[in-house]
């Protein structure tokens, strides 16, 4: 049966039950055709430019580290009082950014959080490139990158001399590659009904083939279907735990030493605090350009935007807390180390950095409060850039000004970057975009089947409720009030047509 | 083995629902039932068992615990103990991140491939769609016989009654 036999009959049908609006074949088919047009057309001048950038920022990446590798760390500005600077800030910055992609996609799907399902996709595909961002620069830092399987144990000729399980930078070699891996396997998992979905509407070539290949033959047999919900959810409780303990261990690469600054138990629940705000930070970020660029506003509504910006007050408010709380604890705990160091922070050499770090995570969210502000997408955007700038620099306060003046006064020292350094930093962001840019454009970036699961509970609740309670009702009814509007009253037309 | 096969296209879930249930009322097995997303309901409605996925779980994760810990214990104590620190050989509390991430790891791999190989999906497997638009706007109920009988025909009427937009015989079982 063609499409333009089944809307009518099925307008016909809707009217018979009270109304025209719910058009069930036509609206199913518009989020179909909603999300797959991006990846069936030629992409907009904003993508070209956005990529253009990245790619850009990617290249002068790529040059730092190849000058780096060929001439060694010497080229960054480290010395034997610091000697973790920009390269871990980087790795601690990017594993957080990763954060809010799991929690997006597993805690929120664990707690039945409805308005996770457009951008769940998006999340956990940021989850996976930052993932990939932070693993880079363990690994450069190793000076001999290719000598990097040293750090897995295996059986080898040297006795078999084992790698040290009691090193928590061996925990986050662990950690990692368990989060990278588990992460890649649920986006993966997420993904393949919609490349089925997108397999059936492609003709026959290439990209047939491709979208053949990764949808495993998938039919959208109901009997896989319940088992799919199954492991979904399995995935999803497996990851919640796992999220929680990727940035324990990497709080615990600093917390486990005997450094002032360092030394305290506050570390993990601040770190995995701080990765998620850092994170929502980012995804708020991204999806407005995103939203913008691919214009998809009908999916990735204010009220999502709405829903994240109250998630980095809250988390911004717990990081914020933290601060107080090791401040307290420096004072408090009488260890004359432990607040030179807390003090060298507020005015030391580096106290700009520590303000700038104060400033954007614990005033700037404070304006969340505001429903204005939550409500404009100018000031959530900029809003979202200060957190992921306050967050790169908290990890640099932690990092350096705890390493710069050591016990010894005689080895003080104060770092600065390279430019090798600040052209890789710069480059690991080029290395995000660029993957981002080219997921939004060569994959589903929204959840098809998700979205249509909801839109088929959603409009005859928000048609029953009517418009009132859509008013009162909070970013869980986002659904009955975004996308299926506007796809309400376009398959009415398309109906009538 | 030549089977004989009904195939009915619904527009909406509420149809569908509604039709499985009239079909098992009748004492009618459903062979399959094909949706574009998951349809809820559909598992009571249809009668299936819960998924025991979560035993693979659980499996796995317990054999990657004992796995995990078993190996730290071997390399640090037995085959080669490096005094780090002065710290025992057997730093068991030093041994549970990675024991944690072992679990988590074997666990979702585990189920992920069980859920492959139980639901029969791999690369370059065939995807013949019961009906056109299952994975995009439409639902399919299939029923199957080995030989046809009275029954078709009355599942048939009840199929239309419930609001099948396209009831079609299908002669061999191409559907899975």
């Amino acid at each position: 049966m063609t499409p333009g036999v089944a809307a009518p009959l099925q307008a016909v049908r809707g009217g018979a039950r009270g109304s025209v609006l719910i058009d069930q074949p036509t609206r199913l088919r518009r989020i179909t055709d909603d999300v797959a047009r991006p990846l069936e057309t030629r992409p907009g001048g904003a993508w070209c430019a956005c990529f253009g950038v990245a790619f850009a920022a990617l290249s002068l990446g790529i040059g730092c580290v190849a000058y780096e590798i060929a001439t060694g760390i010497g080229t960054w500005g480290l010395n034997k009082t610091v000697g973790w600077a920009f390269d871990i800030t980087n790795f601690v910055f990017w594993v957080g950014i990763g954060h809010a992609g799991t929690l997006i996609s597993a805690i929120l799907l664990l707690f039945r959080q409805r308005w996770r399902t457009s951008i769940n996709r998006a999340a956990e595909a940021m989850t996976i490139f930052a993932v990939v961002c932070a693993a880079m620069f363990p690994l450069i830092h190793m000076g001999r990158p290719w000598l990097a399987f040293w750090v897995l144990p295996y059986p080898n000729s040297r006795g078999p001399l084992w790698v040290n399980f009691r090193s928590p930078l061996l925990w986050d070699v662990f950690a990692i590659n368990t989060y990278l891996t588990i992460s890649l396997v649920f986006w993966y998992v997420g993904m393949i009904p919609d490349f089925a979905t997108l397999r059936d509407r492609t003709a026959a070539g290439a990209r047939k083939t491709i979208y053949g290949l990764l949808s495993l033959g998938w039919n959208g047999s109901h009997r896989t279907w319940s088992r799919y919900e199954t492991l979904c959810t399995l995935l999803a409780g497996l990851a919640t735990p796992l999220v929680v303990s990727v940035h324990t261990i990497v709080s615990m690469d600093f917390a486990t030493s005997i450094l002032p600054g360092w030394h305290t138990t506050l570390f993990p629940p601040y770190f995995v605090a701080g990765a998620v705000y850092s994170g929502f930070g980012m995804v708020t970020t991204l999806l407005i350009v995103t939203r913008t660029v691919m214009h998809l506003e009908a999916y990735i509504t204010e009220r999502h935007l709405d829903a994240m910006a109250k998630v980095m007050l809250l988390t911004g408010s717990m990081v914020g807390f933290s601060y107080g709380t090791e401040l307290f604890a420096a004072w408090y705990g009488g260890n004359q180390y432990e607040w030179a160091v807390m003090f060298g922070r507020a005015v030391g050499p580096y106290a700009w950095a520590f303000w700038t770090m104060v400033a954007c995570n614990v005033a700037a969210p404070q304006l969340l409060w505001s429903r204005r502000v939550r409500a404009s997408v100018p000031a959530l955007f900029v809003l979202s850039l200060l957190v992921n700038i306050g967050m790169w620099f908290e990890r640099f306060v932690i990092i350096v000004t705890s390493l710069h003046r050591s016990y010894l006064p005689s080895t003080w020292v104060i770092y600065r970057p390279t430019f090798i350094e600040i052209g890789t930093l710069i480059g690991s962001f080029g290395l995000f975009f660029t993957c981002f840019l080219l997921f939004i454009q060569c994959l589903p970036m929204i959840a098809i089947w998700e979205i249509k699961g909801d839109a088929a509970i959603g409009p005859s609740t928000a048609l029953r409720a009517g418009p009132s309670t859509e008013l009162k009702a909070g970013p869980s009814t986002e659904f009955r009030a975004g996308p299926s509007t506007g796809l309400r009253a376009g398959g009415g037309e398309a109906a009538h047509g | 083995m030549a089977s004989q096969c009904l195939v009915a296209s619904f527009a909406d879930p509420d149809s569908l629902l509604a039709a499985v249930t009239a079909i098992r009322a009748r004492g009618i097995k459903v062979y399959d039932v094909y949706a574009p997303f998951p349809v809820h309901g559909l598992d009571q409605a249809m009668g299936l068992r819960p998924s025991r996925l979560g035993f693979v779980s659980l499996a796995a994760g317990t054999l990657g615990l004992l796995a995990a810990l078993a190996f730290q214990f071997y390399a640090n104590v037995f085959d080669w103990s490096m005094n780090v620190g002065g710290k025992p050989d057997n730093s068991t509390l030093a041994f549970v991140p990675i024991t944690f991430e072992i679990t988590i790891l074997a666990a979702g791999l585990a189920t992920a491939f069980a859920f492959f190989l139980r639901a029969g999906l791999f690369p370059g497997a065939s995807a013949a769609l019961a009906a056109p638009g299952v994975t995009d706007d439409r639902f399919a109920i299939v029923l199957r016989w080995k030989s046809t009988g009275l029954e078709a025909t009355e599942a048939h009427l009840i199929l239309r009654e419930r609001g099948a937009i396209d009831v079609r015989h299908v002669a061999i079982g191409a559907e899975r």
